[in-house]
């Protein structure tokens, strides 16, 4: 009888709990693995020095963030999500259906994506046209549109090294993977004139040729890695002889094992990438969800800090980690300290 | 036999082996061969992995600590003089990384050692972005310590760690934005003045997480104390669930097409992949029942449901094995089906119980799926109350804390996430000892 009386008494300690439980104090977010670590350093500075609990900070890619985020209003949702790319119309109406009206767009700087190899491995001057006829499904060669010869880099273009062609590209579940394809493939395609080529084979179908600027060939020479840039950068050391895509910061980290190679002529660093000199590079936000302003003790607080000089600003630990800094910082401060909602999407 | 006896060294058999003898011993080693390769292969493959891990993680235990006089000014930590803790909050860690920078330069001069023309600022460079804030933490705690010099004790940051552990070298310093080949040399210098020691890090157990900034810092504490948490609920709920479910299913339920569809379930369930709970869990404890995001009692409600079936075939197994000789001698003096039950048959099913449900629990101890989508596998820094308030807070879990320190940037993290495993497995194999001991003291044989 005593383990029945148990079991009972326990299920309802549980359901007291429950109910007694429900005051959240701690503010919750989740998102995008690329925002996570500067998420981190936020959260951790942020329950360092205020009265406030530290915020819980959840990865689980962009995508899946912002859907938590418009699951509803209520204290089992959660109050920002961090994302590596804009947010979507889709997301924007499941958000409407669920309650959550108003949402707040915060930017909270750039991340630049960079090539690199292994650091004894030769440098590599790339430029988005070289990264297009390296892995693009089909090229262009002299004029007629084949299926993708290029056996090295050096068959791509002559002014590089004469090493077999392999790049480990980031998923397509990765928001990385959108900028490669938009700011590298799609641009190299357009400057090397295959977009034209595909236009006129397609009948002046632009979509279309985009679609067949963005197929990447399919015989192991690209290969798409859905894990983290530690599983890019173990697979690279496996492989000497791969490029690999990374993040600044993951590049920053890791410096003594990768060699990281010019965009277009290039260095990425924090500064040419602020100047915009480097290509390819994408902003970072964090949506908050309005309603729980003022419910969740110390939400407003922590976003106001987030983008406080101190953290976001260029001299701040997330700059320092590889964030680079955004020059419309003071902008987003006001809107922040105005809770103003985000517009609709232009 | 004669002969036999007279050259007892070479006794042989007087059968000669025909084709289909040989074919069959032949046919029979082959068999052994590979059963022992195989044995030997998993063998292979442990001793790698233990080498790999313990190799990797043993670091992760030990830890560089810059050990520098600091004389806590009250002019700049607390500016009103009264001593008040809520006022001297105000000064943050950015004020007590000046006061320990400063102690830093001074302390360099006291004892003579070069700083290869380095700024107070690189300098500051080989401490841990944590130190400030242990210092203010313990200033916080004690406000009597002002106005004196204590002996601080902070960690140095992961690099100069990293030195001293030989991760890092000079030529990796010149390619690392990091740390410079000066820093290390005046980290070198300090160690051979004594001020830099490696040494035992209790915290690594009992430190809450760091963020990529200050890998040094990182320890399981939160993830042992949820971990802890669900255990403590897995057990509460499944033992007593468990156990009641079997004994009815096993000695009172009737024989029908219920019961044996009921039986096949459990079978099934039992084979169900863990992240099929986590599904169940978000919908059910977190949208449903409004349970919060990331507590131990969520991850320990969906421990408990994926513990359950694993439990009931064990007590099953267990009930089964009492002979029914027991039961019957107990309802022939007169005992009712209850006294019988917890009187006789569950004692002696006991052993086999306790190490179904220990083995439950480990399983579910290593479990870090189900646990992704109930939002536990978090960046947790402060550590979850004492229960039952604790059980609503949010906490993370070992294998959880594994599996967030090998997606960190920071070549630091390598060794704490390997040293985060060595505590998995001596968790988990307490946890099988306990389960082979109970089995063997307690358990009859009939």
């Amino acid at each position: 009888m005593s383990v029945m009386k148990l079991s009972a008494s326990v299920i309802a300690i549980a359901a007291v709990s429950a109910t007694a439980a429900m005051a959240r104090d701690n503010v919750q977010v989740s998102g995008s693995s690329t925002v996570l670590p500067y998420a981190t350093i936020v959260a951790e500075a942020f329950g360092e020095n205020f009265d406030f609990p530290t915020p819980v900070v959840e990865g689980g890619g962009s995508g899946a963030g912002r859907k938590k985020l418009c699951e509803g209003v209520g204290e089992n949702t959660i109050d920002i999500a961090n994302s590596s790319s804009r947010i979507k119309q889709s997301d924007i109406d499941l958000c409407t259906t669920n309650g959550v009206a108003e949402i707040m767009e915060v930017r909270i700087g750039y991340d630049g994506i960079v090539f690199a190899s292994d650091i004894n491995g030769p440098e590599f001057a790339f430029t988005p046209a070289d990264w297009y006829n390296a892995l693009a499904a089909e090229v262009v060669k002299d004029g007629a549109i084949v299926a993708n010869p290029n056996k090295t880099w050096a068959d791509v273009n002559a002014a590089l090294p004469a090493q077999a062609l392999l790049a480990f590209i980031p998923g397509t579940k990765h928001g990385t993977r959108e900028v490669f394809d938009e700011k590298v493939i799609v641009e190299g395609c357009e400057t090397s004139g295959a977009m034209e080529a595909f236009k006129a084979a397609a009948g002046g179908d632009e979509d279309a040729a985009h679609d067949k600027c963005m197929a990447l060939r399919t015989d192991g020479v690209s290969v798409d890695v859905d894990g983290d840039y530690t599983e890019t950068l173990a697979r690279l050391s496996a492989n000497p002889n791969a490029i690999g895509v990374f993040g600044l910061s993951f590049y920053q980290n890791n410096t003594d094992k990768l060699r990281v190679a010019t965009m277009g002529g290039v260095i990425p660093t924090v500064e040419s990438i602020a100047a915009g000199d480097y290509p390819v590079s994408r902003p970072l936000f964090f949506y908050v969800k309005k309603a729980h302003i003022g419910v969740i003790p110390g939400l407003k607080e922590f976003v106001e800090f987030f983008v406080s000089d101190d953290m976001a600003g260029p001299e701040g630990p997330l700059a320092a980690y590889g964030l680079v800094s955004d020059p419309e910082l003071a902008a987003t401060q006001q809107m922040v300290a105005d809770e103003v909602p985000m517009g609709p999407l232009n | 036999m004669t002969d036999a006896s007279l050259n007892p060294a070479a006794p042989k058999s007087l059968l000669t082996a025909d084709a289909r003898t040989r074919n069959r011993r032949a046919a029979e080693m082959r068999f052994r061969m590979i059963g022992l390769s195989a044995v030997l292969l998993g063998l292979v493959a442990l001793v790698f992995l233990m080498v790999s891990i313990l190799g990797n993680g043993v670091g992760a235990f030990r830890q560089t600590f810059v050990e520098i006089p600091v004389m806590l000014d009250p002019a700049a930590l607390d500016k009103s003089g009264n001593r008040d803790v809520e006022q001297m909050k105000k000064v943050t860690t950015v004020g007590y990384g000046k006061l320990i920078e400063k102690a830093l330069g001074a302390e360099l001069v006291a004892r003579n050692i070069d700083t290869q023309g380095l700024t107070s600022k690189d300098i500051m460079g080989l401490m841990s972005k944590e130190a400030p804030a242990d210092l203010r933490n313990q200033v916080l705690a004690n406000p009597d310590l002002l106005g004196q010099t204590i002996t601080f004790n902070g960690f140095a940051t992961s690099r100069v760690d990293g030195f001293f552990k030989g991760r890092v070298t000079m030529d990796s310093a010149l390619r690392d934005s990091n740390i410079s080949p000066e820093q290390l040399t005046v980290a070198q210098a300090m160690a051979d003045a004594g001020l830099i020691e490696v040494k035992f890090n209790l915290s690594f157990l009992t430190a809450p997480d760091a963020s990529e900034l200050r890998p040094e810092a990182a320890g399981l504490g939160v993830a042992i104390l949820g971990s802890a948490y669900m255990m403590l609920i897995v057990l509460a709920l499944s033992l007593p669930i468990g156990v009641a479910s079997s004994i009815y299913l096993e000695e009172l339920a009737p024989k029908n097409k219920w019961t044996d569809m009921i039986e096949v379930n459990i079978a099934n369930l039992a084979a169900v992949p863990a992240i099929v709970y986590g599904i169940l869990a978000l919908a059910l404890f977190i949208n449903f029942a409004g349970l919060p995001q990331s507590a131990p009692i969520v991850g320990g409600l969906v421990l408990t449901l994926m513990t359950l079936p694993t439990i009931i075939i064990a007590t099953r197994a267990a009930l089964k094995a009492v002979p029914p000789s027991i039961r019957d001698a107990a309802l022939g003096v007169g005992a009712s089906r209850m006294q019988a039950i917890f009187h006789h048959v569950l004692p002696l099913a006991m052993p086999g119980i306790l190490t179904g449900t220990i083995l439950g629990l480990a399983r579910a101890l290593g479990e870090s799926a189900p646990l992704l989508l109930i939002g536990m596998v978090a960046f947790v820094k402060d550590y979850p109350a004492a229960p039952p308030e604790g059980l609503m807070q949010p906490a993370t879990a070992l294998p959880v804390q594994v599996y967030q320190w090998t997606q960190r940037s920071d070549p630091a993290f390598v060794e704490r996430a390997s040293g985060a495993i060595i505590v998995l497995l001596v968790f988990l194999l307490i946890m099988n000892a306990v389960a082979i001991i109970l089995r063997r003291r307690f358990e009859r044989r009939w």
